[in-house]
């Protein structure tokens, strides 16, 4: 196994840590879409813990720039349209699919839930689809 | 209280995950979606990691009565599949394929202060909005 690999799993493993004490504290599923749609949706109540997730989130994305910036790569390399159309099908999609990467792929799978199963290897299979889309197109070198 | 900072923690160290397994950087994710291409199977062993220990610590945890800063389980049910699921799950895969970006490498890869993400999560956020709003009408089985 090489260290990309390695670091794979750590990562993976301190994911895997992250959500069972969110299951563990709060009783609830890791799913960052839906956390991130509640703060649109839900009462006033439940938004403090949404809100200390993300905040969470961007702290630790302000420790790896601190400590690691490599692990936000090379900057700009899709047209700003296009990951502005990215962002709105992932914004979309994940709320009528009750799920993302998080909720689905990792929290559902867990719990061996049939439609997190489903649901995961509909949004890989798009994915790959969509790549090798882009690169018969020319637009992956 | 303790529901707050709680939550605060745990997304402070899904972040240092995401970065640390690579999730964060958009080119080595697509490079995870090109297995036609130039396949870079790395990424599938943060699944391996997080899927694996999560599977074990799911069934001890749910061992307990409540949890410990909560009265009681949020677990969603085991709902029937719905074409709903598939479809969104579907137009969420074209997302992430197109930019290299699921929701939490998104938010987290605000903190890099580049432009990139930030455009990623307004288009998130706008297309959350769409939603709600298309939902008002058709009332979507989720």
């Amino acid at each position: 196994m090489n260290s990309a690999w390695w670091n794979a799993l750590a990562g993976g493993g301190l994911i895997g840590l992250a959500v069972s004490l969110m299951l563990l504290w709060n009783g609830r599923v890791t799913g960052i879409s839906g956390i991130f749609y509640g703060l649109f949706t839900r009462n006033p109540r439940e938004r403090d813990w949404r809100l200390s997730f993300i905040l969470g989130l961007i702290f630790g994305g302000i420790a790896l720039r601190l400590f690691a910036p490599q692990s936000f790569g090379p900057a700009g390399l899709a047209p700003d349209g296009l990951v502005f159309a990215a962002g709105l099908l992932v914004g979309f999609g994940t709320v009528l699919g009750s799920g993302c990467t998080s909720g689905h792929g990792i929290c559902g799978i867990s719990r061996l839930s049939p439609r997190s199963l489903v649901a995961t290897g509909a949004f890989m299979g798009a994915g790959i689809l969509t790549v090798a889309l882009l690169r018969s197109l020319g637009a992956i070198p | 209280m303790k529901n707050n900072v709680g939550a605060f923690i745990v997304g402070l160290l899904f972040a240092l995950g995401l970065g640390i397994s690579g999730m964060t950087d958009p080119q080595k994710v697509l490079g995870f979606l090109d297995l036609f291409g130039a396949w870079d199977p790395s990424l599938a062993f943060v699944m391996l990691g997080a899927v694996g220990l999560h599977l074990i610590s799911y069934r001890l945890i749910r061992r307990r009565q409540t949890p410990l800063f909560s009265a009681q389980w949020e677990v969603p049910p085991n709902s029937p599949l719905t074409p709903s699921l598939i479809a969104g799950a579907v137009i969420f895969g074209v997302g992430w394929g197109l930019a290299g970006y699921c929701p939490g490498p998104g938010i987290t890869a605000l903190a890099s202060f580049e432009l990139r993400p930030f455009v990623f999560v307004a288009g998130m956020i706008l297309g959350m909005l769409v939603f709600k709003w298309v939902n008002l009408r058709f009332k979507f089985r989720r």
